[in-house]
């Protein structure tokens, strides 16, 4: 082309034409059902704490019920939809865990039981584990350190 | 036979028809606005397969035989099959031509393997090195995401750039032979690489768009022709932001294609119904688009001169993953009647 834009031109003219995300009405979707999320959570502990359930089996509870729900309707096909429209409001509380494992599991299954399912399992959550497990264990380093 | 025109194109001398042309794609596609012009549409993304990509075979093997049947021949009357996918290694056009029995060539061009491989066909048929040779190729919206991006029921959102990969094959019959749709291959241009350094894999539009418009305008400057000459320009995928910052970057150089100006990513989705974002993209679209829509508006009449951009984003994860640039592709392809 004669009328040819530098590297640095087009990438700030690519940046201006390209249309944005909403960002307040994602942020209110995810709000939204990020909320209603924890609520259901909160319903799940006080039902069993009003079982006769301790505290912190309470939330041991909560959370596999989450897990499994996420799991469900993950296998159902519906938690793609329900992230597609809430974004970070279900995948950030523990039911966007269960779908980041369950569903390269679904993919996989193609592949076979181990180097399928097995091996890409973790391909989403596995960063997540890694890092998050490495920073607990420098936290409880910390901790131990200056505090016993 | 036919001659080496400027510096990137070839004019076809003589006559190179497009015998048949045959389009097979899945559900969503379907129910795009234009469901009427494919031969089949698949129940379901499976397509009764075990795997999508099985699925997308299947869908490469029906069109092929659509394509012989229309074009009254058998198998063995064809001399070359030109294909190609965006699976790895190709997969979906070579399983899916396992049985074919003919001289067999894989191509990758990304998204533009569809112009890559007419481009080839018309040219060795106007060298006289074959008489049938069958142009085909293929995406699927799941194969495809789980290669490039995550898993299909991973929760996740897409950027409004980000485009939808076709489920779809389509193809045509190159041939020597007249026939009655009177349609030809007149001119070639093949691109170059372009890199104009886009890196975000969500917006494949922007780092296609000066690939096509570098072509664009190679073709008409080779050719000596100005846009008006054709009555419609297609591009294959760029989406409706590739699709604008293409027709700004030719007009910057002085060619004004707003007037009969169309993208396959923009045409083949409802924008609005179909929460497609940019529009599709893939193999499979331009593919199914080529050999559907706009070869049946060509057959009828209804255009008489179509020039057909395939653009391709050459990338894969591995280069995303170390930090490379999208490279983009196109070429050009000016079919007539």
């Amino acid at each position: 082309m004669d009328n040819q834009m530098t590297k640095k031109d087009y990438e700030a003219y690519v940046e201006r034409k390209s249309k944005k995300s909403n960002i307040v009405l994602d942020i209110i979707k995810a709000f939204v059902v990020g909320g209603l999320i924890c609520v259901i959570g909160q319903l799940i502990t006080d039902t069993a704490i009003y079982f006769g359930v301790s505290e912190n089996d309470a939330s041991l509870i909560t959370s596999m019920s989450l897990v499994a729900l996420a799991a469900i309707l993950t296998g159902l096909n519906v938690f793609d939809y329900i992230g597609r429209f809430s974004g970070a409001g279900s995948s950030v509380p523990i039911t966007g865990f269960s779908n980041s494992i369950v569903s390269p599991a679904i993919e996989f299954k193609s592949e076979g039981l181990v180097l399928g399912v097995g091996a890409k399992m973790f391909i989403v959550a596995g960063p997540v584990l890694v890092y998050g497990i490495t920073s607990s264990v420098i936290y409880g380093i910390l901790y131990f350190l200056f505090t016993k | 036979m036919g001659t080496k025109i400027g510096t990137q194109s070839a004019e076809i001398s003589s006559p190179v028809y497009l015998r048949s042309y045959a389009s097979v794609v899945g559900p969503k596609e379907g129910e795009g606005p234009l469901k009427y012009s494919f031969d089949e549409i698949t129940d379901d993304e499976m397509y009764d397969e075990q795997t999508w990509e099985k699925a997308e075979s299947k869908m490469v093997k029906t069109a092929y035989s659509k394509i012989l049947s229309k074009g009254g021949i058998t198998p063995s009357d064809v001399d070359y099959i030109f294909t190609g996918d965006l699976l790895n290694q190709c997969i979906a056009s070579s399983f899916g031509l396992k049985e074919s029995q003919t001289s067999f060539f894989g191509l990758y061009g990304a998204c533009s393997t569809m112009a890559e491989s007419l481009a080839l066909s018309s040219m060795l048929v106007d060298g006289g090195f074959a008489q049938n040779i069958v142009a085909i190729t293929s995406s699927h919206y799941c194969s495809s995401e789980r290669q490039y991006r995550f898993p299909i029921e991973l929760g996740s959102q897409r950027t409004p750039t980000a485009q939808w990969t076709v489920t779809g094959s389509g193809g045509l019959l190159i041939s020597s032979i007249s026939d009655n749709n009177n349609v030809f291959v007149k001119k070639i241009t093949v691109g170059k690489i372009v890199d104009m350094g886009i890196k975000d894999v969500n917006n494949m539009g922007a780092a296609m768009a000066p690939a096509a418009a570098e072509t664009l305008i190679t073709h008409f400057k080779d050719f000596n022709i100005s846009p008006d000459y054709y009555d419609l320009i297609v591009t294959g995928d760029l989406g409706s932001l590739g699709k604008e910052i293409c027709s700004e970057l030719v007009l910057a150089n002085g060619y004004d294609i707003s007037q009969n100006y169309e993208d396959c990513g923009v045409m083949i989705y409802d924008a609005k119904k179909q929460d497609v974002h940019a529009g599709g993209s893939g193999c499979g679209c331009s593919a199914s688009v080529l050999a559907g829509e706009l070869m049946s508006r060509l057959k009828k009449a209804e255009l008489n001169k179509l020039l057909f951009v395939g653009t391709g984003a050459l990338l894969s994860p591995v280069s995303s993953g170390q930090g490379q640039s999208i490279l983009g592709i196109a070429h050009a392809v000016g079919i007539e009647r």
